[in-house]
């Protein structure tokens, strides 16, 4: 890393043509990185690309493929990569994946990788890029592994607020509501942290905020951690799960996007972040709960008495997900069944679309607010085949992160 | 003088020899230089902007990649002028390279929908190959109208 200035290597397949090389720019700069192409000759290309043995017909996947050989072999430096292709090419989808497993396996490298599209902008990118440079600016913080002092966490959802304050590695005060008016939610969950831990504000040694809204919540508290939810949050769930150490995957649905990154002693090595569709987040089964009259809470416990199997749901659109939801009423089937169909179809999108970008490895842990939908956890570990781990104060993992990170500030203040 | 549409359209090579045959070669005519920094292997200009991509939409429907109707943005006006093409198949990058294989199936089957001579030719592998390979593309050159 040179001075303060974050690089990332760009591995991509059409993004200038696209039309969106200036947002992939404008996201880096945002968050006071560099986008560079490390540089090889033709010979290098030649070789590297016959040494990979992957082999594709187009020329600018050759030359990706050439430049992450490059980098892994410390030909090239960077500070993290960043791996993108157009959405919907098959050729080009092999050679991403292929790519971010190559470079998490063989580097310590983080790797970020997005199909996009010409509609893709920078505001899209920004979170991706600014765990890019979190992880690379930020490593020494990321591999904190205890809480120290009195700090309070943060994290502002597109669905929910929350706020945890901790004390010397435990969480003594929650507070939660729905997010509404950024500032206001925010300030509200503050109070029932602070109340439930039975301190003051002045009390804090240190503030962390993560979420939407960090930015804001972050200068209107003046918090001393301002960070993007995709360090933080698996930051939280390696602390809560008690998996710091060796590998783990973090799968968290919200209720806009929903991130799945893979984990190496407490740092992300690659994430992917987002969703297609609604259909593919905690908003469908939010509207799923509402259509069987049902509160969000009981949602879990219904759909675990329930055999979605029977019920035909894809939720890939939220609209046609809900139409699905419909007629699955409309034919008799009872509410258990529909309300398991939808947790299934939810991690099946989660599943198709995202997963297959990172490497899965044991222990899975499911954190936010979905992950106490039981019938969602169910489905998940019925596609992964294999136990997953829900940690307590699951439901708050940003804030734990945050309030954790938090405390690497503590002696500084 | 014939506009002859060259694929790949970045070939210096490829340009320079329609020039001297007295016709206008239809390519970006950007050169592949030695030493790659750039983004793709063929450098298109960085100021083209998602319209690209939509303007695309006149050789490629929607459903295709974006970055295969952004290069169509380029190649499809040149393909609409051109009256002769010459293709050719598995070039070396230091040739002239596109960048994208669908783009390069796209472009041949849309020369080969046009009804134009059309010279179709595999890169050479040797020095005997080369010699071939110029000679079929002045042969070429010299049987279409206006040739120098």
């Amino acid at each position: 890393m040179t001075g303060e200035t974050v690089r990332i290597a760009q591995l991509s397949c059409g993004p200038e043509y696209s039309g969106v090389q200036k947002e992939i720019y404008t996201a880096a700069e945002a968050v006071g990185a560099e986008v560079f192409f490390p540089d090889l000759s033709l010979a290098d290309i030649r070789r590297n690309f016959k040494d990979f043995g992957l082999d594709v017909r187009s020329g600018d996947l050759k030359l990706a493929i050439a430049r992450a050989v490059a980098l892994v072999q410390g030909v090239a430096e960077a500070d993290g990569v960043f791996i993108a292709s157009c959405f919907r090419c098959a050729e080009a989808a092999i050679v991403r994946n292929e790519l971010r497993r190559y470079i998490h396996e063989h580097s310590r490298l983080p790797v970020v990788s997005y199909s996009f599209t010409e509609r893709t902008t920078s505001g899209t990118l920004l979170t991706r890029m600014e765990a890019l440079t979190t992880i690379a600016r930020r490593r020494a913080l990321l591999a904190r592994e205890r809480q120290t002092g009195l700090t309070m966490g943060v994290d502002s959802g597109s669905s929910t607020t929350k706020a945890v304050i901790m004390q010397d590695n435990e969480i003594i005060g929650t507070g939660w509501r729905p997010t509404t008016e950024v500032l206001q939610s925010a300030d509200d969950v503050i109070v029932l942290a602070l109340e439930e831990a039975g301190v003051k504000r002045e009390d804090l040694d240190a503030i962390g905020t993560t979420g939407y809204g960090r930015f804001l919540i972050g200068e209107h508290a003046k918090a001393d951690l301002i960070q993007e939810e995709l360090t933080v949050n698996s930051k939280g769930a390696v602390f809560l799960a008690d998996c710091q150490h060796g590998s783990s995957t973090v799968i968290d649905i919200g209720g806009m996007d929903n991130k799945a990154i893979s984990v190496l002693d407490g740092i992300p090595g690659t994430f992917t972040m987002g969703g297609i569709c609604a259909g593919a987040s905690g908003r469908f089964l939010e509207m799923t709960a509402k259509r069987l009259g049902v509160d969000i809470t009981e949602l879990g416990p219904l759909a675990m008495k329930g055999m979605g199997e029977d019920v035909p749901m894809n939720s890939y659109c939220i609209v046609f997900g809900t139409q699905s939801l419909v007629n699955a009423l409309a034919e008799g089937h009872s509410k258990e069944d529909v309300a398991a169909a939808a947790c299934h179809s939810v991690a099946e999108q989660v599943f198709e679309q995202q997963l297959q970008e990172i490497d899965i490895k044991e222990p899975v842990v499911m954190v936010g607010g979905t992950s106490l939908i039981q019938g969602l956890v169910r489905a998940m570990g019925n596609l992964l085949q294999t136990e997953i781990v829900v940690p307590h104060h699951s439901q708050y993992i940003g804030s734990v992160g945050a309030a954790l990170l938090a405390s690497g500030y503590v002696e500084k203040n | 003088m014939a506009e002859v549409f060259i694929y790949p359209a970045t070939s210096l090579i490829l340009s320079d020899l329609v020039a001297r045959f007295g016709h206008k070669p239809l390519g970006t005519a950007l050169s592949i230089r030695e030493r790659v920094q750039t983004a793709g292997l063929d450098s298109p200009p960085l100021q083209m902007t998602p319209d690209d991509a939509k303007k695309g939409l006149r050789w490629a429907a929607v459903e295709v990649p974006s970055g295969v109707r952004g290069r169509m943005s380029l190649f499809g006006p040149l393909l609409d002028r051109a009256e002769a093409a010459i293709i050719v198949n598995n070039p070396d990058f230091a040739f002239g390279c596109m960048g994208c294989a669908r783009t390069d199936e796209l472009v041949e089957f849309l020369v080969k929908q046009k009804e134009i001579p059309v010279l179709e030719l595999d890169y050479p592998a040797d020095e005997e190959e080369g010699i071939i390979f110029v000679r079929k593309v002045r042969d070429f050159l010299k049987g279409l109208a206006g040739a120098a």
